[in-house]
């Protein structure tokens, strides 16, 4: 099995339609530049290649960027590390409180599988993730949402809205029939912030099938 | 397309094959608990030597088996023999084997290769293959016990399958405590050609079954299991406990979600979306498939406890209140009112109805009868009966009985207990919604007279109110799951 990079992966997930945080690659710093100012501050800047999976365990992440100043030193900080076939991803800082996480998986007994999760710091404290079968429908879509212990939480918090359930029913439906193309192994939506109720993905990792040349 | 198993299950006659006359060995053991529990078809005893064991000629070959008499046969002889066995019985017109015999694929390669031989020779001859190295299968209906073990289980309509044979033997004691009994149970054995879910299929079209319940420890293909039970489902609730991990090989190495996986997991909400009752103990699955085969379906959430007294129903409201699928209906106003109407005022005046003590001889039948029909209420938990069987117990043994008046008060105590065991059968009757009776009685005192004519009346006394409360959410969960495909 083979990661791709992160925009590979984010473009297969927007292609199919679920929503992802605004984004742009560049080669070079002066790029990445015009890219955040056309995004906006503050913003996020990480590096982006094939043989990069686990970012922000090594650095390669640099958020809540402010300035112009502040981005330039990260960009230059970040293509130091000399990673081969790797350029910059810039994208928008998406501001929530609350994260859940999503996926997609080839189960060797049931086959493919959609994931839904508490996300955020005290995910793994937590573990509260749920599976089920793909395809999903919207009844089961919603069914997973309830079955999640931590639902309650994801209801309205402190002024911040409640995620909204037909929007995420939407897209574990869409999660589901990324299935359907036999060479997707494996997705990652870690996290998604929930914006405005909305949960939109602020990362994205899509494994494919080993190509037989 | 589902398997025809009717011959497995209502043969006209029954081979047994490897009988002699030690009655340790399992070809007697057989032959002796299907000429015990009244089967009415023939039977034959197929052995090495021709003899006499339990009053019935042993043949010592199935060429004395007249033709079309039978149309199970089960093995109980060792693997050499077992395809000759096969193959004669079928030209005798047998239509099922059930192979009892171990020796198979769970002793190695030379098993393994012996039993694929017997799939395709009962491919090849069309015949039904349950097992290898199973139990056995019950069939109380046609009063048939073609089992190497005890026990034999009372006529219900719950249809057992397990891939543990000691589970099957579980589930049948269970049956034989409540007296909730069943319409099939089987032994899946090694599973060569007939799987726990070729059973469930069948089961599904049983007209004597309403209930499946199925102890499974793994699958040969999820998947395929997945789309068939849940075509089951929607006819008829699956109980199901899951023993055991399986081992499914690797999954996606760099995904954080495959991370996050477990096979137990993937389980859960697989069997949540295929709408089976899936449950985390053998007893509280024997329990809700007691109730799915005794109580109607409930058509919507809202529980309604009756309790003579205070504490159990605090507790069983709290049980309620903490359920995922289940809700304390709010007591409807002209209920409210009916209920003053029977009892002295110091009545909870809310859900839980506790009548405090109020009651007289007539109100707990009537009051059923009234809150089971009020269209604002889907079922109901009954607790606080049996107190006047209990002390009925005690005055019974007691040194004064029958003098000063005591016979007349404990036969009246007793007629109580019995008019409300059946009015709690008849308002769920009437009404068509579930009624559960609750009592540590169930358990404490069988031969409480509550508890033996609620059990006369085919139905379970629910150990506690957190169980009756536990088997009930199953169904409401399970209705909503039908209601929502």
């Amino acid at each position: 099995m083979t990661t791709i990079s992160e925009s590979e992966s984010r473009l297969i997930v927007q292609e199919s339609g679920i929503p992802v945080s605004r984004w742009k690659v560049a080669n070079s710093p002066g790029e990445a530049l015009n890219a955040a100012k056309e995004i906006g501050f503050p913003n996020v800047l990480k590096l982006n290649g094939s043989s990069i999976a686990h970012k922000t365990e090594q650095g390669f992440v640099k958020t809540n960027l402010k300035t112009e100043s502040d981005f330039t030193a990260a960009s230059e900080e970040l293509l130091d590390n000399n990673i081969p076939d790797s350029n910059l991803l810039v994208t928008e800082m998406l501001s929530g409180s609350r994260e859940i996480i999503a996926g997609m998986i080839r189960d060797p007994q049931f086959g493919p599988c959609v994931m839904l999760g508490f996300g955020g710091i005290l995910a793994e404290a937590v573990a509260d993730v749920e599976f089920r079968l793909a395809p999903v429908d919207s009844y089961e879509a919603r069914d997973l949402i309830s079955s999640l212990k931590t639902s309650k939480l994801l209801k309205s918090f402190r002024g911040e809205e409640a995620l909204d359930v037909e929007a995420t029913i939407d897209l574990l439906i869409k999660l589901g029939a990324l299935a359907e193309d036999e060479r997707i192994m494996s997705v990652d939506l870690n996290p998604l912030i929930i914006v405005g109720g909305l949960p939109i993905a602020a990362d994205a990792l899509v494994e494919l099938k080993d190509v037989i040349s | 397309m589902t398997k025809e198993l009717r011959p497995l299950f209502e043969p006209k006659g029954v081979i047994v094959t490897g009988v002699s006359s030690h009655p340790g060995k399992f070809g007697f053991v057989a032959l002796h608990n299907i000429l015990s529990c009244g089967y009415e078809g023939e039977v034959f005893a197929i052995g090495r030597e021709e003899s006499i064991v339990l009053e019935q000629d042993v043949l010592t070959s199935l060429d004395s088996v007249p033709q079309d008499a039978a149309d199970l046969m089960v093995l109980c002889t060792p693997v050499e023999v077992n395809e000759e066995m096969i193959r004669r019985a079928s030209e005798k017109g047998v239509k099922a084997v059930f192979c009892a015999a171990g020796g198979y694929s769970e002793t190695g390669e030379e098993g393994l290769q012996a039993e694929q031989r017997l799939v395709s020779l009962t491919e090849e001859l069309d015949l039904v293959l349950a097992g290898p190295n199973g139990q056995g299968l019950v069939s109380p209906h046609v009063g048939l016990c073609a089992q190497i073990v005890a026990p034999y289980a009372p006529k219900g309509r719950i249809a057992v399958v397990s891939q543990s044979g000691n589970f099957v033997s579980s589930f049948l004691n269970y049956a034989n405590q409540t007296g909730i009994g069943i319409s099939r149970s089987v032994s899946a054995g090694n599973a060569a050609a007939t799987e726990i879910i070729d059973f469930l299929e069948w089961f599904a079209v049983d007209p004597k079954t309403d209930v499946a319940l199925c102890y499974l420890e793994g699958l040969d293909d999820g998947r395929d299991f997945f789309e068939r039970v849940r075509a089951i489902t929607k006819e008829m609730p699956v109980v199901l406990v899951k023993g055991g991990t399986t081992i499914g090989g690797q999954r996606a190495a760099a995904s954080h979600t495959g991370s996050l996986a477990s096979d137990s997991k993937i389980f859960e909400g697989m069997a949540r979306q295929a709408g089976i009752t899936h449950t985390q103990n053998i007893e509280s699955a024997f329990e809700v498939a007691a109730t799915f085969a005794t109580q109607p379906l409930p058509s919507g959430p809202r529980v309604l406890v009756l309790t003579t007294a205070g504490g159990w129903g605090v507790v069983t409201a709290d049980a309620i209140s903490q359920s995922s699928d289940l809700v304390l209906a709010p007591l409807p106003n002209d209920l409210k009112e009916s209920i003053d109407e029977l009892v002295p005022p110091r009545w909870s005046k809310n859900n839980p109805i506790d009548l405090a003590g109020g009651e007289t001889r007539d109100t707990i039948p009537e009051l059923l009868s009234i809150a089971s029909n009020h269209p604002e209420i889907d079922s109901i938990i009954q607790l606080g009966l049996g107190i006047q069987g209990n002390t009925a117990n005690l005055v019974r043994s007691g040194n004064f009985y029958p003098d000063h008046g005591l016979e007349r008060i404990v036969d009246f105590h007793e007629r109580q207990e019995k008019r409300y065991a059946e009015a709690s059968v008849e308002a769920s009757l009437t009404s068509g919604k579930p009624v559960l009776v609750a009592s540590e009685l169930a358990v404490t005192q069988p031969k409480n007279p509550m508890v033996l004519n609620i059990r006369e009346s085919k139905r379970l006394c629910y150990p506690s109110a957190d169980r009756a409360v536990s088997s009930l959410n199953h169904m409401v969960r399970y209705l909503n799951w039908r209601n929502g495909i």
